[in-house]
C-alpha cells in the first residue's frame, strides 16, 4: 500500500494573498487544512525599543508605521497614553478633529481592506472603486497634514495644526480642459470641511454600489458564508476585539464602552454580526464604513460652528506659534526646550487604548519622570486575531485560508511591530 | 412562499449578478477619473511634505545659524550638522547633511527650525541611482531651496497662520 503523508506547504511571505509578509506553513491533507502555523517577524522594527530612545514627541511618527493603513488611530492611542500621564485634555475642537481623522482613517482602512479582500477572494472591480474614494480621503491627509499616509497629526495636547480652508484643486494641463477642470474642483471650492462634507454626502451611495457587486454575489456568498465560524464565547476566549468580536455577535465598542474624546456626545450605532463567519465580518464592517460616515457628518457640522484652538496652551508641552516663538524671548527658549530635551512626563504608568479599525489598538507607557518613557508596549489588535488563524482554517480548503486572511484584516506594520 | 418563488428565479436569471454588470457596466461609459501622471498631476497641498531644500534670505545669505534644533529633533538621526565661527563673527555651518533614505519626512525638522532655514518642499520626483545618491550635502539642499524659491515662500506663506 502506498504511504500517504500529509503535504506541507509554505504560503508566503511573498505570496501576494499573504497580505505584507506573512509566512503561513500549512499542513495540508489533499486540499485540506490539517493545521496552519502563522509565523511572523518579517517585518519587526523593534519601535518598543525604539521608543525607549526617544523623546514623547518624537515617537507620534513610529506609531504611523505601525498599521500603516489605519495611521492616525495608532497616533490617536499614543498621544492619549502620554495625556493621560501628563494629567492634561485637549481643546474640545482637538478632540473633535481628532474623532473626526480617526473615523475617515477608519474608512481607509476598510476600504482597503474591502478592496483587498475581494481581489483575494477573486473580484477585481470593487479593488479599484474602493480606491477611487481613497483617493479623496488621502488628498484630505494631505490637505491637512502634509503627507498621504504618514500624518504625524496628532500631538500630545491636541493636533499640529488647524485644518486649512483652502483644498488644493486641479490645475488645467492638455488631457483635462477647463471645462474638466471646474467640474473636477466643483467639490474644492471650500474648505477642507466643506469638501469632506461633500464627501460623506457621497459616499454612502459608493457603499451602495460595493454592496451591489457583493452583498448578494453567489459567488461572494459561496467564499465567505460558514467560513471560519467562531462562537461568542471562543472570540472572547482568543482574545477577539473589534469586527472579528462584533462579527461573532458580542457587542462591545469602546467607542461606546469606555468613550474617549467625544464620542460620548455623538450618535452612532455598532453593527453586530449573527454568524461569526466571514461573511458576517464582512456585512459588520460595510456598516461600519456607514456609521462612520454618520461620524465624521456630524463632527464636520461641530467643527464649522466652533473655531478655537487645536491644541493646549501649555508651552511645557505643546511649542508656541511661530510668531510667539519669534517675538518672546521666553517662547524661544520654551520652543528649544520643546525641541532638544522634550518634555519631561510625570512618573507613572498609563494604558490608553483606542476602538482601532481592527480592534482594540492599546498603548501601555511607563514613565519615570524622564523626557523617554521607560518602556512602551503596544496591544496590536492584529496579533490575536492571527494567532486564532490555526483555530479559523482548521479543517477548511487551501482556497479558504485566503478568505481568511482578509477577513482577519492583518497588516503586519502592527503584528511584527 | 413569495420569497422562495423569488429565490427560484434569482437563482436562476442571474439577477445579482446582471445587477453587479450593469453597474460597472455603467462606468464603461462614465466619465473616466485617471490623472495621467507625469502630464497631469493631482492636486497638491501647501502643505505637502517632500524633499527638503534648505533656504537663503533675499540678499542670498543662508538662513540656517547652526542652532542645531532640527538635529536634535530629527527621530531618524538623519541629520547631521558641523559649524564654524565666520571671519565676520556669524555663526554658520560647514557641514549640513541629509540622509534621505533614513529621513522619515515627519516634518519636524521645519517645524523645530527657528529661522525657516530647513523646509519641505513640493517635491516628490527625485531619485537615486544607488545609496549614495539620497545623501543630500549643504550645497545640495540649497541648490534645491534656489530653484522653488518662489514656490516654497509662496507655499509658507499660505500656511503661515497655521502654524
Amino acid at each position: 500500500m502506498a504511504e500517504i503523508r500529509n503535504y506541507t506547504l509554505n504560503f508566503g511571505p511573498q505570496h501576494p494573498a499573504a497580505h505584507g509578509v506573512l509566512r503561513l506553513v500549512l499542513e495540508l491533507d489533499g486540499e485540506v487544512v490539517e493545521r496552519a502555523d502563522p509565523h511572523i517577524g518579517l517585518l519587526h522594527r523593534a519601535t518598543e525599543k525604539l521608543a525607549e530612545h526617544k523623546t514623547f514627541l518624537q515617537s507620534v511618527p513610529y506609531m504611523d508605521r505601525l498599521d500603516y493603513v489605519s495611521m492616525m488611530c495608532n497616533e490617536h492611542a499614543y498621544v492619549m497614553a502620554t495625556e493621560k500621564l501628563l494629567g492634561i485634555t485637549p481643546p474640545l475642537r482637538a478632540q473633535y478633529i481628532r474623532v473626526m481623522f480617526d473615523e475617515i482613517t477608519r474608512i481607509l482602512n476598510h476600504l482597503l481592506w474591502l478592496g483587498a479582500h475581494a481581489l483575494d477572494v477573486g473580484a477585481m472591480t470593487v479593488f479599484l472603486y474602493a480606491f477611487r474614494e481613497r483617493e479623496d480621503l488621502m488628498d484630505v491627509y494631505e490637505a491637512v497634514t502634509g503627507a498621504r499616509l504618514h500624518a504625524a497629526y496628532y500631538r500630545p495636547g491636541g493636533v499640529y495644526r488647524d485644518l486649512p480652508d483652502r483644498m488644493p484643486q486641479y490645475q488645467p494641463n492638455k488631457f483635462k480642459s477647463e471645462a474638466d477642470v471646474k467640474r473636477l474642483n466643483e467639490a474644492r471650492q471650500g474648505s477642507v470641511l466643506d469638501f469632506i462634507e461633500d464627501f460623506t454626502n457621497r459616499f454612502p451611495a459608493y457603499v451602495d454600489e460595493y454592496e451591489t457587486l457583493l452583498t448578494d454575489n453567489r459567488i461572494w456568498k459561496q467564499r465567505l458564508v460558514d467560513i471560519a465560524v467562531v462562537s461568542p464565547e471562543r472570540a472572547k476566549a482568543l482574545g477577539f476585539t473589534g469586527p472579528m468580536l462584533r462579527g461573532s455577535g458580542v457587542v462591545w465598542d469602546l467607542r461606546k464602552h469606555q468613550p474617549y474624546e467625544v464620542y460620548d456626545q455623538i450618535e452612532f450605532d455598532i453593527p453586530v454580526g449573527r454568524n461569526g463567519d466571514c461573511y458576517d465580518r464582512y456585512l459588520v464592517r460595510i456598516e461600519e464604513m456607514r456609521q462612520s460616515n454618520r461620524i465624521i457628518r456630524q463632527c464636520v457640522d461641530w467643527l464649522k460652528k466652533n473655531p478655537g484652538p487645536v491644541i493646549v496652551d501649555n508651552h511645557k508641552i505643546a511649542p508656541p506659534s511661530r510668531e510667539q516663538m519669534k517675538s518672546n524671548m521666553e517662547e524661544l527658549i520654551h520652543h528649544f526646550k520643546l525641541f532638544t530635551e522634550g518634555m519631561h512626563v510625570p512618573e507613572g504608568e498609563a494604558y490608553a487604548a483606542v476602538e482601532h479599525p481592527k480592534g482594540e489598538f492599546g498603548i501601555y507607557l511607563v514613565s519615570d519622570g524622564a523626557n523617554k518613557p521607560y518602556r512602551m508596549k503596544i496591544r496590536a489588535p492584529g496579533f490575536a486575531h492571527l494567532s486564532a488563524m490555526d483555530e479559523l482554517v482548521r479543517g477548511h480548503m487551501l482556497a479558504d485560508v485566503v478568505a481568511v486572511m482578509g477577513t482577519l484584516d492583518v497588516v503586519f506594520g502592527e503584528i511584527d511591530r | 412562499m413569495l420569497s422562495r418563488i423569488k429565490h427560484f428565479f434569482d437563482t436562476f436569471l442571474l439577477t445579482e449578478l446582471v445587477r453587479g454588470m450593469s453597474m460597472t457596466g455603467r462606468y464603461f461609459f462614465a466619465r473616466k477619473i485617471t490623472v495621467q501622471y507625469p502630464e497631469e498631476r493631482a492636486p497638491q497641498s501647501p502643505r505637502f511634505r517632500g524633499l527638503h531644500a534648505q533656504r537663503r534670505y533675499p540678499n542670498g545669505e543662508e538662513r540656517c545659524i547652526a542652532c542645531k534644533l532640527c538635529e536634535a529633533v530629527c527621530p531618524a538621526l538623519a541629520i547631521q550638522i558641523e559649524s564654524e565661527q565666520r571671519a565676520d563673527g556669524t555663526r554658520r555651518t560647514t557641514r549640513y547633511d541629509i540622509d534621505l533614505t533614513k529621513c522619515i519626512f515627519c516634518g519636524f525638522c521645519e517645524e523645530a527650525c527657528p529661522v525657516d532655514a530647513i523646509v519641505e518642499t513640493r517635491v516628490y520626483e527625485y531619485h537615486g541611482e544607488k545609496r549614495g545618491d539620497l545623501y543630500y550635502t549643504k550645497e545640495m539642499l540649497l541648490a534645491v531651496g534656489d530653484k522653488y524659491e518662489a514656490q516654497i515662500a509662496q507655499d509658507r506663506a499660505a500656511d503661515a497662520r497655521y502654524r
